[in-house]
């Protein structure tokens, strides 16, 4: 937990525009050279009810949402159920301040819309008392008159912004930038005299009692802010994706919005269909007709993706499916992350099926690993899955621009053209052996597509002959299963020649090891750098490759520690589990640290299971985590 | 330049062509009514001009899901009930295919009916043959969505107590802009029923009555047929809806009385395809997608180009 950092937090209602203004605040922080990450916690409803986002700046690298935060902007939740009555959910409006002030760092600041919140009820919150005991500077203003007077209520959130800048002594230069961009006419008029007026009432009518100031930065090279949504969407199109099927799901529905929206200009085909498993059979038939297609959808769709995904497998079909996890089972929290899909996305669908599977750790990896499965499943005609959550999928940080600046691969991996496929086996009455076991290179046998001449096979879910035909033959069937489990031991061999996916970080000689898999990755690096600041012998490892599994250097890293301890958001040890099943050994090395709260780990959340597990203390952990010992092999 | 060239291939076309050196005999039951419809295809295609390798034969599971085994196209023999999410994509992807989808009652009434309803709704410029047996065959008779009401099999050993689906009136209901119904056992009107749902641009559903001699012996051979345009008691006008649906609803009340009524029954031949329509709001490329990953010029827009919007 560092003072050089800001963690704003705005807390409102669904529908009080608390995401458009995070995320241009977060653009603002970015343009000033700062680095920034974001966080996003809502409910599953479409007006009010408590949601905020948290902006994380800072000059240093920001890898998490981090430990707390120091600044709360509460509006106060304008959509909230009968604001004036005390229901059994009791007043939701004021929510936005009750709620959030757990987490509230020592000395931090509260700004709250006091032309919203009732004055009585905020005396009950005794935050006067509380704000003397925590050293929290507190300020109360008129958001909301201060937006009537000029426009409407909802430009409370400008008034608030206005009111957070001045308090940080930030220069407005950036935000009205972009409001210009975002607004014009009356509504921007608006939105700059309240912005303006409300910075200007820091000094005259609020006097600044507090220490924090924005942290000040500079980038070297242009910054983009996008989230793991918008990597995985711009991987799937720098990949020559121009298909997409699918139904609407949160999480995954941000892909698929934001493919929808772009295909359109790229010579792309987006289609909203009945149900998943109609979506994911549409990107097979995309696939199998020559077009680079995918699907997706969170675990309860996926769950219907499951034949469809089996069909794939088995006709070798090219298919890149996205699956973004919410916290189950069943419908479970729809709007908050979790890792506990693993195990359903490795193993769902019937008999010896095979698939790969990546689970991306941060926004970067996000982009490349999409890419990467594309990559892998046409050359190899196999599934490629793309695992990852809620938490990734929303989440905002700045990337460097260039990072993007990368040719497409819009080639269709082995595929044959019909000058190839005269050269190619046919049998006797001109069908083209496109399942050949005996010319299969690394397991893969080149495949037609509909309309080429001299190309014309049979695909079916069933067992079948070198041109596709039903065959139970036990001799072929044991060539056609050999031919396509060989697949997956030649993508394993592909991947350890290229440069790992999987991301080292720390001493590299430490003696404790810290595992992680996919979104827990920048929670865990940040522990472990913190770890090393303080003289702890410790490293981390964070996997992406789920399938095929990554035996070598994830027995490298184990065998290097005494002891590793394996974090991840589901409460059932999944990827402690996975570990152990590919590799059969280490399970008296290997404890968990497990949360599946709703809500992301924290760094130090991290670095307290690591200090309890070390010292092999008895007590619980202090936030809503769990230990799980180690249980031998 | 095409990278498809079977596609628009213009040349004589033998039917033999169709019949696959693999699988030249099917493994259906003798008298099955499922020969009937792939003698209708062989002989409807080269018809129509189609060759083997232009065309793209979609199929779910049961006994009609061994359609493409027995028909030298380019098959897709899918899994249970997911022929057309499978064949509408391909289309899609490839506009210039022809593509033919096909399953059982069960197959598509049953299992796969959100999908035949949206696909129908959607129009898409496909045919669709469901070999309508009114039982599941292929796990040796259990009822299906067409079974009359009071049929007894091994899973209603009491008699169904559901009254069956109405094919016809449904595909109507849901949007498909050609419906016909025909029977094994009248090959001909069989053949020119495929021509013309081939040639149709929309979805054209075909309930094509199969008989199947070894669990459904109460449907007997679904004869005497009596062709509705052929005959003099029935007079309506297939491109008026109301009165299509009123003959729909006829045909489908007598078929378990014994009277066998087919023909055509709904033609719309106004209605925009999903293409057309996909198209017109500029979802869809003017040319077809697939090609473009053949062609060496094509540009490939790229996501840096996108990025001023995050900066």
């Amino acid at each position: 937990m560092s003072d050089d950092e800001l963690i704003w937090r705005i807390a409102g209602g669904s529908g009080d525009g608390i995401d458009s203004t995070s995320q241009n605040f977060a653009k603002a922080l970015m343009r000033s050279g700062l680095n920034v990450f974001t966080h996003r916690h809502y409910p599953s409803r479409i007006r009010g009810g408590h949601t905020y986002v948290e902006i994380r700046a800072a000059e240093h690298e920001v890898q998490s949402r981090g430990d707390g935060y120091n600044f709360l902007l509460a509006l106060g939740d304008s959509f909230a159920r009968n604001p004036q009555e005390e229901a059994y959910y009791g007043n939701e409006e004021i929510k936005p301040l009750s709620e959030n002030l757990d987490d509230l760092r020592e000395g931090g600041v509260i700004v709250y819309d006091e032309g919203l919140l009732d004055e009585e009820e905020v005396a009950e919150l005794e935050l006067e008392k509380r704000a003397e005991e925590n050293g929290w500077h507190v300020y109360p203003v008129d958001l909301r008159g201060l937006a009537k007077e000029h426009g409407r209520e909802v430009m409370r959130n400008t008034a608030g912004v206005g009111i957070t800048a001045a308090l940080l002594e930030m220069d407005l230069e950036h935000i009205e930038d972009l409001m210009e961009d975002a607004m014009s006419g009356d509504v921007l008029e608006a939105n700059l005299e309240i912005l303006d007026e409300a910075n200007e009432m820091v000094g005259e009518e609020i006097e600044r009692e507090h220490d924090l100031r924005i942290p000040t930065g500079e980038h070297e090279t242009e910054q983009a802010l996008l989230s793991g949504s918008n990597a995985i969407a711009y991987g799937a199109i720098d990949a020559g994706c121009r298909f997409i099927a699918g139904y609407p799901m949160t999480p995954w529905t941000d892909v698929f919005t934001i493919l929808s929206q772009n295909f359109p200009d790229m010579g792309g085909v987006s289609e909203q269909v009945e149900d998943e498993i109609a979506a994911a059979a549409l990107a097979v038939g995309a696939s199998h007709a020559g077009v680079k297609a995918m699907s997706g959808s969170s675990g309860g769709g996926f769950a219907l993706m499951s034949e469809p995904l089996g069909l794939a497998e088995m006709t070798e079909t090219p298919l890149v499916l996205v699956e973004s996890m919410r916290a189950g089972p069943s419908t479970g929290m729809p709007t908050k992350p979790e890792q506990a899909d693993l195990e359903f996305v490795l193993y769902t669908s019937q008999g010896d099926s095979q698939r790969v599977v990546f689970a991306p750790g941060n926004i970067e990896e996000a982009y490349e690993q999409t890419r990467l499965a594309f990559e892998i499943a046409w050359d190899y005609q196999i599934p490629a899955i793309i695992i990852y959550d809620q938490k990734l999928s929303g989440e905002n940080a700045n990337v460097d621009v260039e990072f993007f600046d990368r040719e497409p691969t819009p080639d269709l991996g082995s595929t044959l053209t019909e000058e190839e496929l005269r050269e190619a086996a046919h049998d006797n009455s001109g069908k083209f052996k496109r399942f050949n076991y005996e010319d299969a290179e690394d397991g893969v046998a080149p495949r037609s597509l509909p309309g080429q001449k001299g190309g014309r096979y049979l695909a079916t879910g069933n067992e079948h002959s070198p041109v596709g035909h039903i065959e139970e033959d036990p001799d072929n069937r044991t060539f056609q299963m050999d031919r396509r489990l060989e697949k997956l031991e030649s993508i394993r061999e592909e991947l350890d020649e290229r440069e790992s996916t999987q991301t080292y970080f720390g001493d590299e000689d430490a003696e404790y090891g810290i595992v992680t898999w996919g979104s827990s990755q920048g929670a865990v690096e940040e522990a472990v750098a913190r770890l090393n600041e303080q003289g702890h012998s410790v490293k981390g490892l964070s996997v992406s490759d789920m399938l095929p599994f990554p035996e070598t250097e994830v027995t490298e890293f184990l065998e290097s520690v005494d002891e590793a301890m394996v974090v991840e958001m589901n409460a059932t040890a999944q990827f402690r589990g996975h570990i152990q099943r590919e590799l059969g050994r280490f399970g008296d090395k290997l404890t968990s640290l497990l949360k599946y709260n709703g809500n992301p780990f924290e760094p130090a959340e991290v670095v307290e299971g690591y200090e309890i597990n070390l010292a092999d203390e008895e007590r619980e952990p202090s936030a809503q985590v769990r230990i799980e010992p180690a249980a031998g092999d | 330049m095409s990278a498809f060239n079977a596609i628009g291939e213009q040349r004589e076309i033998d039917r033999d062509e169709f019949t696959p050196g693999v699988e030249p005999q099917p493994t259906w039951c003798p008298g099955c009514g499922d020969f009937g419809v792939l003698k209708a295809l062989k002989q409807a295609l080269p018809e129509v001009g189609k060759t083997p390798e232009e065309v793209l034969t979609v199929t779910g599971i049961g006994c009609s899901g061994k359609l493409n085994s027995y028909l030298d196209t380019y098959g897709f023999h899918t899994i249970h009930g997911r022929s057309l999410p499978v064949a509408r994509a391909a289309k899609l992807a490839n506009p210039e295919l022809e593509v033919i989808a096909a399953g059982g009652d069960g197959d598509g009434y049953g299992i796969g009916g959100n999908h035949w309803i949206h696909t129908a709704r959607e129009n898409h410029d496909m045919t669709y043959i469901v070999f309508n047996n009114e039982i599941f065959g292929l796990t040796k008779g259990q009822t299906s969505p067409t079974s009359p009401k009071g049929h007894k099999s091994k899973t209603q050993p009491s008699g169904s107590a559901k009254t069956p689906l109405r094919p016809l009136s449904m595909s109507l209901n849901a949007g498909a802009s050609y419906v016909a119904r025909t029977a094994a056992v009248n090959p001909n009107q069989a053949k020119e029923i495929i021509k013309e749902a081939i040639e149709h641009d929309g979805f054209a559903h075909i309930d094509f009555l199969t008989q199947c001699p070894t669990w459904n012996k109460d449907a007997r051979q679904y004869v005497p047929y009596i062709d509705v345009q052929e005959s003099d008691d029935y007079d309506f006008d297939v491109t008026d809806r109301r009165e299509a649906a009123e003959m729909m609803r006829e045909t489908e009340d007598v078929l378990n009385e014994g009277t066998v009524l087919t023909g055509r029954y709904y033609v719309d031949e106004d209605r925009p395809s999903y293409s057309q329509e996909k198209k017109a709001v500029g979802e869809m490329p003017d040319d077809p997608l697939a090609e473009r990953y053949f062609d060496d010029d094509a540009e490939w827009e790229r996501s840096y180009d996108l990025l001023e919007r995050h900066t």
